[in-house]
């Protein structure tokens, strides 16, 4: 189960909504080990795409390294899709490569509803996961 | 003094769960080539086809090596390399 404050899981649709058509990405940062997502990290789609996306390489580095720093690990990455629904695509599900981390989908194709689904993908496995949001 | 290789948690199984390794060589192909002797299978995860795999991200310092010379790239003792998994998808 993937539990978030509400003003993370907000901040996470407004980029959604903000970057549409393209796909956004980003993480949520939190403790080591705790599970528990605590810093809002919007990152750039170096792709630019409406049906891709990827951290630019030196932001990613960065964002990293400051992680590392504080003792964090990226406890969600997120990422939009904004024509079909919040669920990993075949590529999603190839190229995940962070074994511990919630795997958020937010979906942008219904103006008013937005569709926010979390999973793990492990060894091209996927498995979804009740979100419960906390005040 | 040797070069020091973070390693991201998705590639500690090739090295007994250690975060950091150590390794020598003129350039990166040499130090991977280095670390592979000492963690089988490494090598694999990193190079494909006599070149960086497209999603993998290795950082000289703090600079992509895709900026660099890629394999070719030189380093030297005292130098920290960073392998990242890209995040992407689709």
């Amino acid at each position: 189960m993937l539990t978030i404050p509400r003003d993370l899981y907000e901040k996470i649709v407004a980029h959604a909504r903000k970057d549409h058509p393209d796909e956004a990405c980003g993480v949520l940062a939190g403790p080591a080990g705790s599970d528990r997502p605590e810093r809002f990290i919007p990152m750039e789609n170096a792709e630019r795409s409406p049906t891709f996306y990827r951290f630019d390489s030196h932001e990613q580095f960065r964002v990293w390294r400051e992680m590392d720093d504080h003792d964090e690990e990226p406890v969600v990455i997120y990422h939009s899709h904004t024509a079909t629904e919040a669920y990993p695509s075949r590529t999603d599900i190839s190229y995940a490569s962070e074994p511990n981390a919630h795997y958020v989908l937010v979906s942008t194709r219904d103006d008013d509803q937005a569709e926010f689904r979390s999973y793990r993908i492990l060894d091209g496995e996927v498995t979804e996961e009740p979100v419960s949001i906390v005040e | 003094m040797a070069i020091e290789v973070r390693i991201p948690t998705i590639l500690r199984t090739y090295t007994g769960g250690a975060k950091q390794v150590e390794g020598t060589g003129s350039t990166l192909g040499e130090l991977i080539t280095d670390l592979e002797a000492r963690h089988a299978g490494l090598q694999d995860r990193l190079v494909d086809a006599g070149a960086l795999r497209r999603f993998v991200n290795v950082y000289l310092n703090d600079e992509d090596v895709r900026f660099l010379s890629g394999l070719e790239t030189p380093v030297k003792d005292g130098d920290t390399v960073t392998v990242l998994p890209a995040v992407a998808g689709g």
